[in-house]
């Protein structure tokens, strides 16, 4: 059976997630007597991966089109800043989540703005804007968590109460579904789609086609940007609160679940499905240590270990192929 | 005499396929020797077996009579076999000296001892009669002659036994490669032997003493290139009588499609004025560097325009490449790999990159897209294999059929047959009379070509472009290759009117 090679690619990650569960069930089945894949446990597991998750999509087109953002973990917390300030103020949830939302388009257009007008390289961009993003959360709250009325933004990711255990999932992961499907759409069956791929593998000859690079490259920090935004929404769903010293360091969880997830850090390639189960192959080792009762300090080694083996993995996979 | 590298038998394996079945091929000390065949024909593998990079499966090497098993290439450099290849391997930040000394540098007292590295870079290249290349010099200033020899004086440097030559003037302009040429004589003189791997018969007749021609992994025949026909070479190497390399087919002028005048770019061209008619195709010839190149990136809008008019159909003034395309105009790159083509994308991406629907169905994309390798031939496993993976050849089919796809009137093709096989560059040849002459409503094209033959072969005018400044397009019943050689360099003191 012949299968396009970007779908082959995502059976290969998928292939490494159902081991990756294989393995920790039988850890935890031999320590423990507890049950990993237990329902339960998966939509837990599903709840703490959206955030991640959301930000990964943005990622996932970033990265593809051969550009980085090191912003993003900074933009989540600026988004749940100004949505605590913006609910303290006494607005709607909704038009408070709409300012966080905003926000992070903000942000994206900044960064798309400033790596196709001033050719400076991405990296550098996003990560003076990291910086500068990170102040402004923390001016704004005054070096302070904001604290919000609870309103319905809370449930977004809140375990379900039993009236409603037909949803199955709680909001916030249904949303990331329709996300994930929506940006898949777009990057498999659009021009623009088409575009950003063709950009990240080989600009050049994406100019000589005729593309607009510098569009397709704004396009995708301002939707990096957007993204960022929804997940700064799901954060504060989680914390209630505006935290501006919060998601320090998720940037690169964020990258690090594109690239187990087979995206190239020189663009080009990359996938959706790919970023999804990155960013749930990384839950899972987290659930899987904290449940086995490691410390930590153990979490993290792992975590580092698992990034570098998966990708490792995958190119060897590619050189094979090849 | 002991033959200083003798290869004999040498066969290699992958799975099922058969890359090498028994070659045999034998170098004497001050010889050199023109290894030619298609791509494809087994002449990389035979050279990683050679370079230490892959193992043979059966087979005999001997070097100076002593068996030769190297088990990597830092082995085989040690030994004394060097490998240039067309994409040089360089350290493009650092400097001649560093680089010719790599990896070996002097040392003294456990610092870099820089005056022993000058010196011995100095004469090593004094060696290669090239002294005008300083060792200070940082190697991405040079140009890309002055870096091969770089290379070659690397080889040299370590001392090498023997010496591989891919390809070597595949990126030079005709008076940097008449320069290789007497280098490689002073190298054979100084008792290297050389293996000279090329596409260009007649230069692998001029530069060598002996041949071997390759196909389908095995030695066809071979001898003395003094009073060997290229005909018969070119037969060995097809296996098959080509009977006609440059088809014509009777070609019907229509409208002028592009209108030049005074055109003017940054810093090339300088100044450039033609006109281009449905049903011909024009060539643009001259050296490396003349500004061909930067022509047809400003017709194409890639490349600023300062000055002059480009009247395209109903179209004037500059434009942008996305204006272009839809005007009807587009360029294949002569540098397919950094610019012609995105290597790790499927075949279809690659040929829908200009003409992509704003929703795509991969569904409906791939009949259209077989419907042009169908006619292409391109050799691959379908529409969704990665360009990447297919051979030269193929690869420009897939860069031409963009073209095709998108219905471009006018098109703009900058060497479009370099570094490609034999057997791909005839399927070309023919496409472009099929366009010109065949096809309803009849095709323009512009080729920028370095191989005069070829022009001479399928243009119907030739314009020379030298120093920035186009000539006039002349027809080629009038011209000889000698007459744009002459041209070229600009021996004419005949100026664009």
């Amino acid at each position: 059976m012949k299968l396009a090679p970007t779908l082959r690619r995502s059976l290969g990650a998928l292939g490494g997630l159902v081991g990756m569960f294989v393995l920790f069930a039988i850890l935890l089945y031999a320590s423990k007597g507890l049950s990993f894949a237990d329902p339960r446990n998966l939509e837990t597991i599903l709840r703490q991966t959206t955030i991640v998750a959301i930000a990964a999509l943005g990622m996932t087109m970033v990265i593809v089109s051969g550009g980085i953002d090191l912003s993003v973990g900074a933009v989540i917390a600026l988004a749940t800043v100004v949505i605590a300030a913006c609910m303290q103020a006494g607005f709607p949830p909704l038009a408070a989540a709409l300012a966080g939302i905003g926000t992070g388009v903000g942000c994206g257009i900044l960064n798309g703005a400033l790596v196709t007008r001033l050719k400076v390289v991405p990296f550098i961009v996003t990560l003076g804007t990291m910086l500068v993003v990170r102040g402004v959360a923390k001016g704004l709250a005054h070096e302070q968590k904001i604290d919000a009325p609870l309103s319905w933004l809370n449930e977004l990711l809140a375990r379900l109460p039993s009236a409603r255990q037909w949803m199955i999932f709680p909001p916030g992961v249904w949303l990331l579904f329709a996300l994930a499907f929506g940006v898949g759409g777009l990057m498999l069956y659009t021009r623009f789609g088409r575009h950003i791929f063709a950009v990240g593998s080989n600009e050049q000859a994406a100019r000589l086609c005729g593309i607009s690079v510098p569009r397709v490259k704004f396009l995708v920090y301002l939707l990096g940007g957007l993204f960022a935004g929804l997940a700064g929404v799901m954060q504060f769903s989680r914390l209630t609160v505006g935290d501006p010293t919060g998601a320090m360091g998720l940037e690169l969880d964020i990258i690090a679940a594109v690239v187990i997830g087979g995206g190239s850090l020189a663009g080009g390639e990359g996938s959706v499905l790919g970023c999804l189960i990155g960013a749930l192959v990384m839950q899972v080792i987290r659930s899987g240590c904290s449940q086995m009762g490691w410390p930590n300090w153990v979490q993290e080694i792992v975590t580092g270990a698992i990034i570098v083996i998966a990708v490792a993995l995958d190119r060897l996979r590619q050189r094979k192929a090849s | 005499m002991i033959p200083r590298l003798e290869m004999r038998g040498v066969t290699k394996r992958f799975g099922a396929q058969v890359a090498l079945a028994g070659v045999d091929l034998s170098v004497q000390p001050g010889e050199v020797h023109a290894l030619l065949g298609q791509n494809g024909a087994g002449k990389s593998t035979l050279m990683k077996v050679l370079s230490g990079a892959i193992r043979p499966d059966e087979g005999e090497m001997r070097l100076d009579g002593q068996p030769y098993r190297p088990a990597d290439p830092l082995e085989a450099r040690r030994t004394g076999v060097a490998m240039i290849y067309q994409e040089l391997s360089l350290a493009p930040h650092l400097s001649v000296a560093e680089n010719i000394l790599l990896g070996m540098e002097p040392v003294r007292g456990g610092r870099l001892d820089w005056a022993a590295m000058r010196s011995r870079a100095s004469k090593a290249l004094a060696e290669l009669h090239h002294p005008e290349i300083h060792p200070d010099a940082q190697v991405q200033t040079l140009s890309i002659a002055a870096q091969q020899i770089v290379e070659i004086g690397r080889a040299v440097a370590v001392g090498c036994r023997v010496l591989v030559l891919d390809e070597p003037t595949s990126s030079l302009t005709q008076a940097d490669a008449e320069a290789l040429f007497a280098l490689v004589a002073r190298l054979r003189q100084q008792g290297h032997a050389i293996i000279y791997i090329t596409h260009f018969l007649e230069e692998a007749k001029r530069v060598a003493d002996r041949y071997t021609v390759l196909r389908d992994g095995q030695t066809v025949g071979g001898g003395p290139t003094a009073g060997a026909e290229v005909n018969e070479i070119v037969n060995l190497m097809v296996g098959r009588r080509l009977e006609q390399l440059f088809p014509r087919s009777t070609r019907t002028q229509g409208e002028a499609l592009l209108e030049v005048t005074d055109l003017r770019g940054h810093g090339k061209p300088e100044r450039a004025s033609f006109t281009l008619h449905r049903g011909e195709v024009l060539g643009i010839a001259g050296l490396v560097g003349a500004g061909r190149t930067e022509l047809l990136r400003a017709l194409a809008g890639l490349d600023p325009v300062r000055a002059g008019k480009v009247k395209l159909g109903v179209h004037l003034g500059p434009s942008s490449p996305t204006d272009r395309w839809a005007q009807g105009m587009a360029l294949v790159s002569e540098n397919r790999k950094e610019e012609g083509l995105a290597l790790n994308l499927s075949i279809a991406d690659n040929l829908a990159m200009a003409t992509m629907p704003a929703v795509v169905r991969p569904s409906s994309l791939r009949p259209v897209v077989q419907k042009w390798i169908d006619r292409m031939q391109v050799r691959c496993q379908g529409p969704e294999q990665t360009v990447g993976e297919l051979s030269g050849g193929n690869q420009q089919k897939v860069a031409i059929a963009r073209l095709l796809h998108h219905g471009v009137d006018v098109l703009l093709l900058d060497e479009p047959t370099r570094g490609i096989d034999v057997a791909s560059k005839a399927q070309i040849y023919e496409l472009i009379d099929e366009l010109v002459s065949k096809e309803r409503p009849a095709k323009a094209v512009i080729m920028v070509s370095s191989y005069l033959p070829e022009l001479l072969g399928v243009c119907d005018r030739i314009a020379v472009m030298c120093r920035g400044r186009l000539g006039p397009a002349r027809p080629v019943a009038q011209l000889t290759e000698a007459d744009l050689v002459r041209e070229a360099a600009g021996a004419d003191g005949e100026v664009a009117a």
